[in-house]
């Protein structure tokens, strides 16, 4: 009680102070379970042998990471070589998320912008416009944005009723169009955090600026960007990450020639083909990437909030 | 002086947000308005519009696939109705435990643990639980996906819960104990009402996660158990077909109406 007061009332208090053991146990035993042991044993099963119906064999092997950075010929016995081909799919990857996480700023930078400067009673329809797209299920917008974009779908039937175009342009299995789903996919990632930390902002400062003679764009870039840091990188990290390991937006709007992670995990457990410790292995390389970045983020932010408080 | 400057110079604005916020939005409607306007295409080619029907609606629900969309649609919402109560179950007792336990040692590696699968990527969770079943040798079938959903639930069901939970002073439930109302009548009788809204909020925000989840479901399900994305998925492999785009514009009408309410719902104020 004294401990809520002193931190203004609405943060923690004690009440069930005696009985917490018991209220956080089921979600402790239910994530330690189905999501903590899980990523364990991925772990385990990436230093496996595979099984070539798909599955294990229980006897250790280096094979899954082997095959993932070195080429040794066909039968295995050539001298160790660099095996470009997977390295090639994460560098892909990231480029295609670093990608989508550009234009996510560039247009949802602006936006977050417009919207943490309307009256304080709007904001919040602004920000539930925003937001309801990404709780329609991603299947069902990745799909509508390949039938919108199609060399015979509305898009491109639009351009050219209204003459801009003689031809319909192809965007459908290009890597504008995995960007453009990923885009699609995470934007409101960007713009919430955005949002957040220029509806902080005092434009006070900024009005101070433009009183010793510096235009808006000068106030923009030299005080309010600095000041809102921390909420745009927050923005790149939330839209870079899922768009790395994405699946849906390579597989249906980027075709064969744009493989991304995402789907050489997905074509290692599917069918009889695959290869459960490669696609592990992959998965443990994807996760450890993601860790390093989100730990960084996570550094970043404890800094600014020292820096503040 | 200060009016006259604010009109002729507002630090605030700039040029071309407004547009941009528009452009936005209309990039984000327009694919899903397009799928709405086609589902009721009379036309059985994609590229050509003849007119207003409900020709591919009534298709689901009688057509030569009306079975399988059926049964696909009758797991998708037994799973999340299950997979939705128990995640808020679990997430408010969590919750509670988190914002009204006090300080202790494990908090932080709590709230990680709980926010755990929203930071992995989905797909390595999705190859994690399908390994984790492999290992101890679990068939795959509509048990594992519900188990997969419940986990993956929990963080959507949480943050609305503690968020509101943050927002209710403690003071009703000191209130009820001073006039001799046990530790249990408080939680039961005061704060679960109070937390009502942040509840059905929690609720439905994991009701739509797990109804709209593609990739965890698609590892866990297993030959022959499908889901409506699932069915959705298989068939847009084959070519995208008008009834598809009925289905999907139904889908689509269900998480639009729930996140409408849990918005409005988490807005209400009822300690008043």
């Amino acid at each position: 009680m004294a401990a809520g007061a002193a931190s203004g009332g609405s943060a923690t208090t004690d009440t069930y102070k005696e009985a917490r053991t018991w209220l956080l146990l089921p979600a402790w035993v239910t994530l330690t379970i189905l999501t903590l042991a899980p990523v364990g044993m991925m772990l385990i099963y990436s230093f496996l042998t595979k099984e070539f119906r798909g599955g294990v064999i229980w006897e250790f092997s280096l094979a899954a990471y082997d095959q993932f950075f070195f080429d040794r010929g066909l039968f295995g016995d050539d001298p160790a070589k660099i095996e470009w081909t997977y390295i090639l799919i994460f560098w892909r990857s990231i480029w295609q998320a670093g990608a989508a996480t550009i234009l996510s700023l560039v247009i949802g930078f602006p936006t977050a912008y417009f919207i943490a400067t309307r009256p304080e009673s709007q904001r919040p329809i602004w920000v539930f416009l925003i937001t309801i797209p990404y709780w329609v299920n991603l299947l069902i917008r990745t799909v509508s944005m390949k039938f919108l974009l199609r060399d015979n779908g509305p898009f491109n039937d639009f351009l050219l009723s209204i003459g801009l175009i003689d031809s319909p342009i192809t965007i459908v299995n290009t890597n504008f169009a995995v960007q453009l789903g990923l885009f699609y996919s995470y934007l409101p990632f960007m713009v919430l955090p955005i949002y957040a930390a220029v509806e902080r902002y005092n434009f006070s400062l900024s009005e101070a600026a433009a009183d010793l003679y510096a235009t808006k764009w000068v106030a923009l870039r030299r005080i309010l960007l600095p000041a809102v840091k921390p909420g745009v990188i927050a923005g790149c990290i939330l839209v870079f990450v899922p768009s790395m390991g994405s699946f849906l937006a390579p597989d249906l709007l980027g075709g064969a020639k744009n493989f991304m992670i995402g789907s050489l995990i997905e074509e290692q457990f599917k069918g009889n083909a695959g290869n459960w410790p490669f696609g592990a292995a992959a998965s443990m390389i994807l996760l450890t990437m993601v860790l390093i970045l989100l730990m960084a983020y996570a550094r970043q932010q404890a800094k600014a909030e020292n820096a503040e408080g | 002086m200060a009016t006259a400057k604010s009109a002729k110079f507002d630090i605030k604005s700039y040029k071309g947000f407004k547009a941009i916020t528009l452009l936005c939005l209309f990039v984000l409607y327009a694919p899903l308005l397009v799928v709405t306007i086609y589902s009721f295409n009379a036309s059985a080619s994609l590229t050509v519009w003849e007119g207003v029907s409900l020709r591919w609606y009534a298709d689901v629900f009688t057509g030569p696939e009306s079975e399988k969309f059926k049964l696909a649609a009758r797991n998708s919402f037994v799973i999340a109705i299950v997979a939705a109560t128990v995640s808020t179950t679990i997430a408010t007792l969590a919750a509670t435990g988190m914002v009204r336990g006090g300080k202790f040692k494990l908090r932080t590696v709590s709230f990680g643990l709980i926010s755990l699968p929203l930071m992995v990527p989905e797909i390595v969770s999705a190859v994690a639980i399908l390994i984790f079943f492999n290992s101890i040798g679990f068939d795959r079938g509509i048990m594992t996906i519900l188990l997969a959903h419940i986990a993956f639930c929990i963080p959507f069901a949480y943050l609305p819960i503690s968020a509101r939970m943050q927002g209710i002073e403690d003071s009703y439930e000191q209130a009820a104990m001073d006039l001799y109302a046990t530790k249990k009548q408080a939680f039961t009788k005061i704060l679960i009402p109070l937390m009502m809204p942040g509840i059905i909020s929690g609720f439905l925000l994991a009701f739509i996660v797990s109804l709209d989840d593609f990739i965890i479901t698609n590892f866990v399900k297993g030959a022959g158990v499908e889901t409506l994305p699932t069915a959705i998925f298989g068939a847009v492999k084959q070519g995208i077909k008008p009834n598809i785009m009925a289905i999907s514009t139904m889908l689509l009408g269900v998480s639009v109406v729930m996140v409408t309410i849990s918005y409005f719902v988490s807005k209400s104020d009822n300690t008043k």
